[in-house]
C-alpha cells in the first residue's frame, strides 16, 4: 500500500471521532469561553460584556461559598479517599479466604445510581427516624439534623462522598497491588523485614504510580462534585447554601436561572482551578512517585 | 501469617463490608415495612409482616418500566457507537501512518483534562436547540459516543498485535478495513469488553446532562427519573426505599454474574499507559 493511500485510510478511520470531537468538544470549548464574556438571554441573544461576568463572580458571596465548599470537599475528600482506599486494598490483598466476597461487598456503592445513593442516605440521615441517629443514641451521642443543619451539612456530604468514592478506588488500587511482583516481598522477608517495614518501604513506593493515578482521578471527581449535593439537599433550604459546590452553582446559574454567560464564567473558573491543581500535582509527583 | 492475625483481618473486613452493604440492607428492610413501622420510636429492625405491596404501589406511581426501557436503549446505543468510533480511530493511531497523527493525538489527549461542565452549555445549544433534540433519547447518546479515553485505552491493545499478522494479511490482499474488522477486532476483544463495561457504568450513572436536556419523564433514564422521585414523593419512606431497591437490584445482579470482568475492566484504567 503506498503512502498516500495509507494516509487517506488513516484519515477515514479517524473521521467519525474527529468530526464529533471537533464540533462537540473543540468548538464547544471555544464557544463556552466566548460565552463567558457575554450576557446571554433566555433566547440566546448575546451582548458582549468583556470581563464583567468574572468581576461579578469575585463579588458574588454565593460563588465564594461554592468555591470554599469545593475546596473543603477536595481538600478533605482526596486524602481521606486515597488513604482509606489504600488500607482497604492492602487488607483485601492479604492471603485470606473470602476475598471475592469482601471485594463484591465494597464495590456495590460504585454501581449504584447516584439518585439511589441520595435517597438512601437521606433516609439514613433522617433526624427523627434515621438509622444513624438511632445508632449514635445507643452510644450516647445526641441526635443531629445531618442534612439541614448548616454547620454540619458539608460533613454529611463529605461522608457519603468518601463512602461512594472509596468503593471504586479500592478496585484500582487492589489491581495495582496484585501487579507488584512477589520477588520484592520474598527478598524483604529473607532480609528479616517486618510487616510495617514491608508496607512502607516496599508496598507504598511500588504502588505509587497507582496511588498517583487514584489521587488525580479523585481530585478531578471531587472538584466536580454535583450529584450528591443536588440529590441529598433540597435546593430551597438554607442548608443548600452551605453545601453548594462550583458545579451545583453552575447548574443553578446556567440552567435554573438561565444566566448562560454567568454560568459559562463559573465553568471557566473551575477549568482554570482544575488545570492549576493538576499541574501542581504533576510537578510534585516527581518527588514521590517511582516508576520502575 | 499467624492464625490470630488472619482472624483480625477477617473481623476488620467484615466490619468494613457492613459499612458498605449495611445501608443497602437497611434500604431493603425499610421497603418491607408499613409506614407506621418506618416511623416507630424506638426503632424496630424487622417488619411485623412483609409488605411486598410497597413495590406494587411505587410501581404504579412511578413509570419504572419506561425508565428502564429508556436506560437500556441509551446504554446499549452509547456502548455500541462508542466502541465502533473509538476502535476505528484507535486502529488508525496504532497501525497506520498519516501526517499530523501525533499532533491530533495530543490535542485529543488534552481534551481528557477538561472538566465536563465546560461543554454543557454549548451542548445544550448545539444538540438541544440547533439539532432540536430536546426531550429525545438521541440527545442523551450523542455526547458520550466520542471517547478520547476509549481511543487511548484501545490503542494499546491494537499496538500489541504482532506486525507479522498484519503483513501476512496484506500479502493475501486484505484491505485495511478487513484487517481492522476481521483480523484485529477479535484480537482486541478484552479491550472492547473493558471499555464497554466502563462506558456502561458511566452511562448508567450519568445525571447532569440528562437533567439538563430532557424534561419529560417519558424520555428520562432511570438515573434522572429517580432524581425526580426525590423531589416529588418523599413522604412515604417505605415506598421511596422500594423504588430505590428497584433501581439498585438489576445492576447488582448483572455485577454478580460478571464480577471478574467488572473488576478487570476497572483495573485497566489504573495501568499507566
Amino acid at each position: 500500500m503506498n503512502k498516500h493511500r495509507e494516509a487517506l485510510t488513516g484519515y477515514l478511520f479517524i473521521a467519525p471521532l474527529f468530526l464529533g470531537l471537533a464540533v462537540l468538544f473543540l468548538y464547544a470549548f471555544g464557544q463556552n469561553i466566548f460565552l463567558s464574556f457575554n450576557d446571554v438571554g433566555v433566547f440566546g441573544e448575546r451582548t458582549f460584556v468583556g470581563l464583567e461576568n468574572f468581576r461579578e463572580l469575585l463579588q458574588d458571596p454565593v460563588f465564594k461559598r461554592a468555591l470554599g465548599n469545593t475546596f473543603f470537599y477536595t481538600g478533605l475528600g482526596v486524602p481521606l479517599i486515597v488513604s482509606i482506599s489504600i488500607c482497604l486494598a492492602w487488607l483485601l490483598n492479604q492471603k485470606i479466604k473470602g476475598q471475592v466476597f469482601y471485594r463484591t461487598a465494597i464495590f456495590i456503592p460504585a454501581i449504584t445510581l447516584p439518585a439511589a445513593i441520595g435517597l438512601l442516605w437521606r433516609w439514613l440521615y433522617n433526624s427523627q427516624y434515621g438509622l444513624i441517629n438511632f445508632l449514635l443514641a445507643k452510644v450516647g451521642i445526641e441526635p443531629r439534623a445531618w442534612i439541614s443543619d448548616p454547620d454540619i451539612v458539608r460533613w454529611s456530604i463529605l461522608i457519603v462522598l468518601v463512602w461512594a468514592s472509596v468503593s471504586y478506588m479500592v478496585i484500582i488500587l487492589l489491581a495495582g497491588l496484585q501487579r507488584i511482583s512477589s520477588v520484592y516481598y520474598d527478598a524483604a522477608q529473607i532480609d528479616g523485614a517486618n510487616t510495617r517495614q514491608i508496607f512502607f518501604k516496599i508496598t507504598l513506593p511500588l504502588l505509587s504510580p497507582t496511588i498517583f493515578f487514584v489521587t488525580i482521578v479523585s481530585m478531578i471527581g471531587t472538584l466536580q462534585i454535583f450529584d450528591l449535593i443536588f440529590l441529598m439537599i433540597r435546593a430551597d433550604t438554607v442548608a443548600y447554601q452551605y453545601a453548594n459546590s462550583l458545579v451545583t452553582y453552575f447548574y443553578e446559574a446556567a440552567f435554573g436561572l438561565n444566566l448562560r454567560g454567568y454560568g459559562a464564567a463559573i465553568s471557566v473558573v473551575s477549568l482554570i482551578l482544575i488545570f492549576l491543581i493538576t499541574y501542581v500535582q504533576f510537578r510534585l509527583q516527581k518527588r514521590w512517585v517511582h516508576y520502575d | 501469617m499467624t492464625k490470630l492475625k488472619k482472624y483480625w483481618i477477617h473481623v476488620t473486613l467484615v466490619l468494613i463490608s457492613i459499612i458498605f452493604v449495611g445501608p443497602f440492607l437497611w434500604m431493603f428492610l425499610t421497603s418491607l415495612k408499613t409506614y407506621e413501622e418506618t416511623i416507630q420510636v424506638p426503632m424496630i429492625w424487622l417488619p411485623d409482616e412483609i409488605q411486598w405491596v410497597n413495590y406494587q404501589i411505587v410501581n404504579e406511581k412511578f413509570p419504572f418500566l419506561t425508565l428502564y426501557f429508556n436506560t437500556v436503549v441509551v446504554v446499549i446505543a452509547t456502548v455500541f457507537l462508542q466502541l465502533l468510533i473509538a476502535s476505528l480511530a484507535a486502529f488508525a493511531f496504532a497501525r497506520l501512518a498519516f501526517p499530523g497523527k501525533n499532533l491530533l493525538f495530543l490535542t485529543f489527549l488534552g481534551l481528557l483534562m477538561v472538566p465536563g461542565q465546560i461543554f454543557l452549555i454549548p451542548h445544550f445549544q448545539i444538540i438541544g436547540v440547533q439539532l432540536n433534540l430536546i426531550d429525545t433519547l438521541t440527545a442523551l447518546v450523542i455526547p458520550n459516543i466520542f471517547s478520547v479515553f476509549g481511543v487511548f485505552l484501545l490503542r494499546q491493545f491494537f499496538a500489541a498485535i504482532p506486525q507479522e499478522l498484519e503483513d501476512a494479511a496484506k500479502i493475501d490482499g486484505c484491505s485495511s478495513l478487513r484487517i481492522y474488522w476481521q483480523i484485529m477486532m477479535p484480537l482486541v476483544t478484552p479491550g472492547l469488553v473493558a471499555l464497554g463495561i466502563l462506558t456502561m457504568i458511566n452511562s448508567w450513572k450519568e445525571l447532569l446532562w440528562p437533567l439538563i436536556v430532557n424534561q419529560s419523564i417519558e424520555k428520562m433514564t432511570l438515573s434522572a427519573g429517580l432524581a425526580n422521585l426525590i423531589g416529588e414523593h418523599t413522604t412515604y419512606h417505605e415506598q421511596v426505599m422500594a423504588g430505590a431497591v428497584i433501581s439498585v437490584l438489576p445492576m447488582v445482579i448483572i455485577f454478580a454474574f460478571f464480577q471478574r470482568k467488572f473488576v478487570e475492566s476497572i483495573a485497566q484504567t489504573g495501568i499507566k499507559g
